[in-house]
């Protein structure tokens, strides 16, 4: 247990300690290596990297170089990928072997180690992060911490202003002024649909009822997402702060994460996350002396797409099979155990403390007219950047494929871009530069959907795409709703016979007859979707 | 004592035991309960879900009908080598499916099934999140990325070395 007094002081000296993490001119003899220590990098290899830093440094007696893992840098094309700090440079494709060499170089004899330098896509070496092109254009909110913090050191996290915007609202703040703070700052859902977070919020307060929940969606089941999975892993903390402040806001005292078991990483860090802040008495009772207590449980998904959808999420949490309920009633007044419940996407809250600390005046002065803030992507598919970024909305889909993504590979031609997975539509070059935002998205039948974008270059088939995409479709259909069931499945026979070479012209209008009939019949968001690429593809290519 | 233990009952039930006991009686723990069962056993054995049905006062056809709606949960063990190729949107752009094909051919099964032999099982899943590594697939937990089909082979003539 620790009082707010001491928490505040943890904070002061770690600040002092870690300012070299963000400050280049920091006054220090210390280095910090950072090596990723997100699912991509790790994959190839990053626990090792780090093991064998450690193990070096120690043999060579080298005393004031520390190394830490830290959640997702975004480029994960050039993973896995070492960061020395304070002088900010940047090491990519690092091998477990190459640590010697680093630490000979850079470390003892201060010498650039010019060959694991980034290439940047217009060929020129660069050594900074902030220098990559990559970088020029995002603006980090959701992801700040990501990247420069220890995940697993609630410390570091405290030391970053961590729990202040918790603080801030216990002592300063009604929740009533937190729900309107949230709501002036113009926030919307990042899950994909853009509902007003404060309106939900508001909604979820006034609910009747004396128990009430939070719960944070982070099934994300979209293929080629992954988002949330790295705020989850490089920044749990901020997660958790921001789900106590919505407790606070409520009214409820008892949170629920709901976390896909393929994400082992994620759930790990939340876990150690939870159990530390219990450890701090940050979550228990009494908050901070306060009246206020909160506590958070973790549940794991179990691989099913539809569980995503909040109301399967629901069902799923209860311990049941995961399909959705008609709406309304909506879970702000009849979710978990039919008790009024609040449920947000873990980018929503990611951008929750920052809203809190730094006033709703600051965040809705970024982005467009009707989406505030910004928008995390996982870039993914045919394009030289695969990674995750960060981006004011309003930015257009050029400015990411090509300024951030660095455009297309192999000297192949931009053929269109998916958003929004298997419920979502495909954006087409002479769309590229509508600015990202949800009602612009929609106009051109895409949607915001999660943040998957997939770039397609001109050899990829749309049928065929079409049919992977409603062959998961099929797959993770729940059943409940026959035209979904079946239709979906007939969809894919039809396709699978274009592609065959065998379609005829009556084939498009039965797929377009079908689609209809499963939108207008089936009862959830991701069905009535579910034939858009489909559709969409039909009217485009 | 080996005699005894031919059957794994007792020793599975231990097991099975110690994970119960981490959990009260409440329905809303069956997934979680199942998890762990999956992740310790490989699969979830049908004595497991009955005293499952028993400790937690559900029916036997409604667990059932968990496992068999979510797509972790198994009823039948895996392969010693469980080979799982992402087929997420980030790797099937990249070409996931030959790479899948080339997997298919080489163990003759199909996706979801295990070798006669019990050494090699072949699922597909959906994304495991090394997009940047695309296409990419996992043999029990070591990653493979920037699969080709001189890689397919390499590995898993590889694993076909092992015992």
């Amino acid at each position: 247990m620790k009082t707010l007094e001491e928490i505040k002081k943890i904070r002061e000296q770690k600040r002092a300690e870690l300012d070299l993490r963000v400050n280049l001119s920091a006054n220090t003899v210390e280095k910090h290596i950072l090596v990723c220590h997100g699912t991509g990098c790790t994959s190839s290899k990053s626990p090792q990297i780090i093991e064998n830093f450690k193990k070096i440094l120690e043999e060579k007696n080298i005393k004031n170089v520390r190394v830490i893992q830290t959640g997702c840098f975004g480029l994960c094309a050039k993973g896995p990928i070492v960061i020395i700090r304070p002088e900010d440079v940047l090491y990519v494709m690092v091998k477990p072997e190459d640590c010697e060499e680093i630490i000979d170089s850079h470390i003892i004899k201060g010498k650039i180690l010019e060959r694991l330098l980034c290439k940047d896509i217009d060929e020129k070496i660069v050594k900074k992060l902030d220098e990559l092109n990559f970088y020029k254009k995002q603006k980090r909110i959701a992801l700040k911490n990501c990247g420069v913090i220890d995940p697993e050191n609630i410390d570091e996290y405290i030391a970053f202003d961590g729990y202040r915007a918790l603080e801030k609202v216990l002592f300063e703040m009604t929740p009533e002024e937190v729900i309107d703070e949230v709501t002036k700052s113009g926030l919307r859902g990042r899950g994909g649909a853009g509902f007003p977070t404060g309106k939900k919020w508001s909604f979820t307060r006034m609910a009747n009822g004396t128990q009430k929940y939070v719960v944070c969606n982070a099934d994300e089941g979209d293929p080629g997402a992954f988002m949330d999975r790295s705020i989850l892993e490089g920044d749990p903390h901020c997660v958790l702060e921001a789900m106590m402040i919505a407790g606070y806001a409520i009214g409820a005292n008892k949170g629920y994460i709901y976390v896909r078991a393929e994400y082992p990483i994620a759930v790990h860090r939340f876990q150690t996350a939870i159990n530390q802040a219990r450890e701090y008495g940050i979550l228990g009772k009494k908050i901070f002396g306060t009246d206020f207590e909160f506590d958070i449980e973790v549940r794991l998904g179990a691989g099913a797409f539809v569980c995503g959808e909040e109301t399967a999420l629901l069902e799923s949490v209860e311990g049941k099979t995961g399909r959705p309920r008609l709406k309304p009633p909506f879970p702000a007044n009849s979710g978990l155990w039919k008790k009024p419940t609040l449920i947000n996407n873990v980018e929503t809250y990611a951008n929750i403390t920052k809203i809190i600390l730094n006033g709703a005046k600051w965040y809705s002065s970024i982005g467009t007219e009707n989406s505030k803030g910004t928008k995390v992507f996982a870039l993914g598919g045919n394009v030289v950047n695969v990674g995750l970024v960060e981006v004011p909305m309003g930015t257009t889909l050029r400015e990411i494929v090509f300024d951030i993504g660095g455009g297309i590979p192999n000297g192949h031609e931009f053929k269109a871009a998916q958003t929004g997975g298997p419920s979502g539509g495909c954006i087409t070059a002479e769309n590229l530069d509508t600015p990202i935002d949800y009602e612009s998205l929609t106009q051109i039948g895409s949607m915001m959907g999660s943040g998957g974008l997939i770039v397609m270059d001109d050899t990829k088939c749309m049928v065929n795409l079409a049919k992977f995409y409603l062959g998961f479709t099929v797959d993770e259909s729940c059943g409940k709703c026959n035209p979904c069931r079946i239709g979906t499945k007939r969809m894919l026979e039809i396709l699978d016979k274009i592609t065959k070479g065998e379609g005829t012209v009556a084939d498009i209008d039965k797929l377009e007859f079908l689609a209809n009939i499963i939108k207008k019949t089936s009862v959830c968001g991701l069905r009535t979707n579910s034939t858009k690429p489909c559709t969409k593809y039909i009217k485009v290519f | 004592m080996n005699e005894k233990c031919k059957c794994g009952n007792e020793y599975k039930d231990e097991k099975l035991e110690k994970i119960l006991s981490k959990y009260e009686k409440n329905k809303s723990n069956l997934i979680q309960i199942l998890s762990e069962v999956q992740e310790n056993y490989g699969y979830i054995p049908e004595n497991v879900q009955l005293e499952i049905s028993k400790y937690l006062g559900i029916e036997m056809a409604e667990i059932y009908g968990v496992i068999t709606f979510y797509s972790r949960f198994t009823l039948k063990p895996k392969g010693k080598y469980n080979i799982a190729v992402c087929l997420g949107t980030a790797c099937f752009v990249k070409g996931s499916e030959k790479i899948l094909d080339r997997i298919k051919q080489k163990l003759g099964i199909d996706v979801g099934q295990t070798t006669p032999d019990g050494r090699f099982s072949l699922e597909a899943t959906r994304c495991i999140g090394a997009c940047g590594l695309a296409p990419v697939f996992t043999v029990n937990d070591e990653v493979h990325g920037k699969a080709t089909i001189d890689m397919v082979d390499k590995v898993l003539d590889e694993y076909m070395k092992k015992d």
